[in-house]
């Protein structure tokens, strides 16, 4: 018999009961909640009179809603009032049913997902969820992490479980070394550019390869972030050193002989040298460059050395219709070379790229220079409280102040911009986020996903430049 | 939720792929505590010609005329006709609360994104599967022919066409017996609440770190 993948395993790990067609009750270890997509779910628990299966399996913050300038005034301070509105619903729900929340104004807030996996409420062999697609995240762990709806919350905060069948193996191997100035976020593309948005639809992906095992771990969240946009709920990397390292004395981990334990326990989540998968697909890491999206879906994407494509040489009729919406709305012209396009804003931000060395690649390219004169907002949004507190130990604040970027609180932010950070119609965005999608950043607005160093050389040029040609300066 | 049985539904096209959950409800909608409402959101940056924010009156904003929805053949359609990877993006329920708000019943793509997929079912949506190749004759009859309707039969999985062509579809049989019975999943999962806690003693033994 051919052995387990990682997937298998952690499904295997989980797995209630299931029934002879395969429909499978999992155990979901980890429920994190924020404040967009619980309301309705704890309104369905009140209405049918249950509570948490257990409430301690949950941890909450609001993110999405949450301003990124002047946090003095707390809640109150929300200038929008339905968005004050749902992050004082988050609170209520959480005080009515004794679920561990992280308000506003705590250290400790920040993206769900930049948060669990910093607190250790993220572990390896855990399954996770969240209401929030980018659930995927917390797969960089060993982790069975994926996102859920509002209905599948509510189940999971009734029932601790959900109803799922299996997805298939897929694995996608990036082996050797990525050349200097190429990051998590330039594989992910990449990868996504490869497969197609739709490519990963019904699989569960493993990362893995020579390249994926180099990486540190919020790379490996970046890249599992993506695995969504990639159209896999669910992306993973296997445990080893560089996982166990980071998971070491964070507050929620486990401590002493339990530590010990579980470490043993972790070591396992690994695909077997015999598991068969039901897909595999290889990159070659020495072949990947910095990335750029030049239309509205994230599979839209060339080398930053590249041009935008041409419409007319595809040949299947409903991609070359949907290339032809792209251009349109990104208001581009075939055969633009993508050093051609210049921007109006950059964010630097989001559950994709807000993590210490996000920060730190980034303001490795501003340190010295000047946000260029056409670019009229450059924002960099740490992604926790905390990723700002040790961002402003290492003076990366004052490099990007100095260099003319605006220094945020921690949230969501113009990642898809439910705050008051947005795009106007027509602006043109570098953004480190992960969708591109027509709106996403504001009604109207032109998003570019690249990486963080990617994003501050566009923000110093005034337009996309391959971070690689700024000399010495990745 | 409400039952699917069967449906004799007017059809619109939405002839696009990668038609992502944000198109389908945009985010400054989310703000909402509520399930219901959603409706006159539906694709609100295609629908209409103006921006819009939560709490306005919808109906005095000017309609976008190129918008193939605001067609006034497709008024009242319940069966919306997509292409690959429909509803990919965000996890975001209300973009299946909208759709149901705004009267779809129904949704028939060659692909779907999963969690999308999976949100259909919690409220009597019946997202349905077909060839890319039968996906693009259903386009060509309904747009030649005005008040175009199908018949979509979940008990026998079949949609058949106004000239009477039959189309098989697969659904998953719990989600199928859950749509036809109108069921709420969680009562159904309480009944294996002791499987449930027999569980967690396991687990509990395997990795006590998780319970602490």
């Amino acid at each position: 018999m051919a052995g387990k993948t990682l997937y298998d395993k952690l499904w295997d790990a989980h797995r209630v009961r299931e029934d002879a067609d395969g429909t499978a009750l999992l155990y979901i270890d980890r429920h994190l909640v924020h404040e967009v997509t619980s309301p309705q779910a704890f309104e369905g628990l009140r209405l049918a009179g249950r509570k948490p299966w257990r409430a301690g399996s949950v941890l909450a913050v609001p993110d999405h809603n949450v301003p990124t300038t002047q946090r003095s005034e707390g809640i109150s301070g929300i200038a929008d009032p339905v968005s004050r509105i749902q992050v004082e619903t988050l609170d209520r729900n959480c005080a009515d049913f004794n679920i561990n929340e992280f308000h506003m104004n705590d250290i400790r807030q920040g993206i769900v997902h930049v948060i669990g996996p910093e607190q250790g409420a993220t572990l390896p062999g855990m399954t996770v969820v969240c209401g929030d697609s980018h659930t995927s995240t917390h797969g960089a762990f060993g982790a069975l992490a994926f996102g859920i709806g509002t209905s599948e919350v509510e189940h999971v905060l009734a029932t601790q479980c959900l109803i799922q069948k299996k997805s298939k193996n897929m694995q996608v191997r990036v082996e050797g070394e990525l050349g200097p100035g190429v990051t998590a976020k330039d594989v992910v593309l990449a990868i996504i550019g490869e497969i197609g948005t739709a490519g990963g639809t019904g699989y569960a992906i493993e990362f893995a390869g020579s390249a994926i095992a180099s990486l540190s771990m919020e790379g490996r969240m970046t890249v599992c972030n993506m695995a969504i946009e990639a159209g896999a709920r669910a992306g993973m990397v296997a445990v080893d050193q560089t996982t166990i390292d980071y998971v070491a004395g964070r507050p929620f981990a486990p401590r002493a002989e339990q530590w010990q334990q579980a470490v043993a326990c972790w070591r396992d989540f690994v695909s077997d040298v015999d598991a068969v998968f039901d897909r595999v697909v290889t990159l070659q890491a020495g072949d990947i460059s910095p990335q750029v999206t030049w239309g509205t879906s994230p599979e839209m994407v060339v080398p930053v050395n590249a041009r935008v494509p041409d419409p007319a040489e595809e040949a299947d009729t409903v991609k070359r219709n949907g290339m032809r919406k792209a251009l349109a709305y990104m208001a581009l012209e075939p055969g633009t070379p993508v050093s051609a396009i210049t921007i109006d804003k950059v964010f630097i931000g989001s559950c994709t790229n807000s993590r210490i060395e996000d920060l730190r690649a980034a303001a490795a390219v501003a340190k010295g220079r000047k946000v260029a004169d056409n670019v009229k907002l450059a924002m960099v949004v740490p992604g926790s409280g905390l990723v700002k507190q040790q961002a402003e130990q290492e003076g990366l604040h004052e490099i990007f102040m100095a260099a003319g970027f605006e220094w945020r609180e921690p949230g969501c932010s113009m990642c898809l911009a439910m705050n008051a950070d947005r795009l106007e119609p027509g602006e043109r965005c570098a953004s480190t986020s992960n969708r591109n999608f027509e709106g996403r950043q504001g009604a109207g607005g032109r998003t570019h996903l690249v990486s963080p160093a990617m994003a501050a050389a566009a923000a110093v040029t005034g337009h996309f430049v391959d971070v690689r040609e700024l000399a010495g300066k990745y | 939720m409400d039952k699917f049985t069967l449906l004799d539904g007017l059809v619109a096209p939405l002839d696009r792929p990668n038609v992502d959950t944000d198109a389908i409800i945009p985010k400054q909608y989310l703000k909402s505590v509520k399930r219901s409402g959603f409706g006159p959101n539906l694709f609100d940056d295609w629908r209409y010609l103006t921006p819009g924010e939560p709490g306005q009156d919808h109906s005095r904003r000017p309609l976008n005329p190129d918008f193939v929805l605001n067609q006034p053949r497709y008024a009242g359609a319940q069966i919306l006709l997509g292409r690959e990877n429909f509803g990919c993006g965000s996890s975001r329920e209300h973009a299946v609360w909208a759709l149901e708000d705004a009267g779809f019943r129904v949704v028939i793509a060659p692909g779907f994104a999963d969690i999308f997929f999976n949100n259909c079912f919690k409220n009597g949506v019946l997202p349905v599967v077909l060839d890319t190749a039968i996906m693009d004759r259903l386009f060509a009859e309904v747009a030649t022919q005005e008040g175009y309707r199908l018949q979509v039969d979940l008990q026998a999985q079949t949609i058949t066409t106004p000239s009477g062509e039959r189309f098989d579809f697969d659904v998953d049989e719990f989600r199928k017996y859950c749509l036809l019975n109108g069921l709420d999943d969680i009562g159904l999962t309480l009944r294996h609440a002791d499987a449930i806690r027999a569980y967690e003693v396991r687990h509990k033994q395997a990795a006590p770190w998780l319970f602490d």
